[in-house]
């Protein structure tokens, strides 16, 4: 009776309300789901031309779109909130308590994780019914897709804890967040061919998980004769989910290390 | 519950806590008084585990906030803490968000209870940003005492209140007392300090002025009362330990009504005041 609740249960406690506090902020629920949607309609209307046999643009923005989704929903949501939530006190009053900051962290993951979920589906479905989206039917390629976006919300959260400590406040923080995360997808082959951008911006995106994210949606949803256009002409999936995993864990060090529970 | 010696914390060149040593018991309602900037918040988030001393020795149910380590889960568990003024949360329900803390604890109190207990019952459903001011800082205690906590921290809990919201406060501070729990107060209210500590300590510039019971504070109860008259040359007055000898010896000298006689002692207010240095807000 004396012993506090566990760690892992707090943390879905956590995600249950956090996925409640997002979904009552409207005007945040309908951007984050129908923006990739809007720019799915504008991409593929604009560009109606085949990037490689049976490959359509619009095929290869899906991949793009949903990779995206993964930093958009985490690092960038989360960057830009948590110093919105220490302006607040909230993150003052939790710290107040017995809950363990592992399970506000879990917290965070599972609501990025839910919002995704929808993303993708409501993404997909668009994507089907109106701009010739080509479904995966193999069992690998969805399989290789959860873990895909398992590790991508895992590590895009874990950064996006790490990098809530730059912003010296909420106010600043979307502006401080925001281009980073524009830069990145133009870099990383979200709204261009990836393969066609100068070299030593491939080169930089290569640091950066965003692009692995994207290449490894590509090889979801993408033909597997496309692997040979990539820039090792394969798809990598070993090294995608090692640099992944690199990223998650350096993201969880500073995560930890730097985390502030109220701004300076 | 409470032991602290020689605390000291500075913010850069500002000298938050300039010393101070505190004592507080098991079952009292403890005030700390003082006016803003006094140390009262700093000294608060010390005790509470949210900020390191720089110096001196603390201890809170045995444990130093600071390091209390691998305890400090079970340590938090027995601590309820109610900060100044926070904004969040305000896209959840009131029973919600009582219940989502509630959750935190081993032993909580009842969530329904914890709501009727701070006067919500009626808002229980409704989105904290729905909430009057003086109801979202009733929210904020119902937060701090859903995880029954033997030692409770109040950070200027009424700042903002209307008086009657003031009084329904206090009586349901009286309740938490009744029921065993310690309490730490701040507040900048001499009349709720009055109110509802059993013991007061003055703090002003970082340093503990005087602790005492509200009732003796300052030497009230020994000091001198004032007595004043017109005089045949204008106004004129006296102090004395003894003032109805002094006026059994004026009502002689006038023979019968004494002209514009008032006798005055210090108010609890005059002392504060002079304690504090005549800083007013």
């Amino acid at each position: 009776m004396n012993k506090v609740p566990g760690t892992l249960k707090l943390g879905l406690l956590r995600g249950q309300m956090e996925i409640i506090q997002f979904s009552r902020q409207k005007e945040a629920v309908v951007f984050t789901i129908f923006f990739p949607v809007i720019l799915l309609a504008i991409f593929g209307s604009v560009f109606k031309d085949t990037i490689a046999p049976g490959v359509t643009f619009s095929q290869y923005f899906v991949a793009g779109m949903i990779a995206s989704g993964l930093v958009n929903s985490g690092f960038q949501n989360i960057a830009i909130n948590i110093p919105i939530e220490r302006d607040m006190g909230a993150i003052k009053r939790l710290r107040g308590t017995p809950l363990p900051i592992t399970s506000y962290f879990i917290g965070k993951a599972i609501s990025v994780f839910a919002s995704m979920v929808v993303q993708v589906l409501i993404l997909l479905a668009i994507g089907v019914a109106f701009f010739g989206l080509n479904m995966p039917t193999e069992p690998s390629k969805w399989l290789t897709f959860t873990w895909l976006l398992i590790l991508g919300t895992a590590s895009s959260t874990a950064l996006g804890v790490a990098f809530s400590s730059v912003p010296k406040n909420g106010r600043g923080a979307s502006a401080i967040v925001s281009p980073v995360v524009i830069i990145l997808q133009f870099f990383s082959g979200v709204f261009f061919v990836f393969t066609q951008l100068p070299g030593w911006m491939q080169q930089v995106a290569a640091i950066f998980p965003l692009k692995w994210l994207t290449q490894g949606m590509r090889s979801v949803f993408l033909p597997d004769s496309f692997a040979a256009q990539e820039v090792a002409a394969s798809w990598e999936g070993d090294r995608t989910a090692i640099i992944l995993m690199v990223w998650l864990i350096v993201g969880l060090f500073f995560a930890v290390k730097t985390f502030r529970w109220e701004n300076k | 519950m409470i032991e602290v010696k020689g605390l000291t914390k500075s913010y850069g060149d500002f000298t938050a806590v300039a010393g101070i040593d505190l004592a507080i018991e098991a079952g009292e309602i403890f005030a700390l008084l003082g006016p803003n900037g006094a140390g009262k918040t700093t000294t608060v988030e010390i005790l509470a585990g949210f900020r390191p001393a720089d110096s001196g020795s603390v201890s809170v149910l045995g444990f130093d906030p600071a390091t209390k380590g691998d305890a400090g889960r079970s340590w938090r568990n027995r601590i309820g803490i109610v900060l100044q003024t926070a904004s969040d949360a305000g896209s959840f329900k009131v029973r919600e968000i009582v219940k989502h803390f509630s959750a935190f604890y081993a032993n909580p109190r009842d969530v329904d209870q914890v709501i009727e207990a701070v006067g919500l019952t009626e808002k229980r459903n409704s989105l904290v940003l729905e909430l009057s001011g003086g109801q979202r800082r009733r929210l904020d205690v119902a937060l701090g005492i859903i995880g029954n906590p033997e030692l409770l921290f109040l950070d200027e809990p009424t700042t903002g209140f209307d008086p009657e919201a003031r009084r329904a406060f206090w009586s349901l501070i009286r309740d938490l007392k009744a029921g065993g729990t310690t309490i730490l107060l701040t507040t900048h209210y001499l009349d709720e300090a009055e109110e509802l500590a059993d013991r007061v300590a003055v703090i002003t510039a970082g340093k503990i002025v005087e602790v005492s019971t509200p009732a003796l504070l300052g030497g009230r109860s020994t000091a001198k009362a004032t007595v004043s008259w017109m005089g045949t040359s204008g106004l004129e007055s006296e102090e004395s330990d003894n003032p109805t000898a002094v006026v059994a010896k004026l009502a002689a000298q006038f023979a019968g009504d004494i002209p514009e006689l008032v006798i005055t002692r210090p108010s609890l207010e005059d002392i504060y005041l002079k304690m504090i240095g005549g800083q007013h807000e």
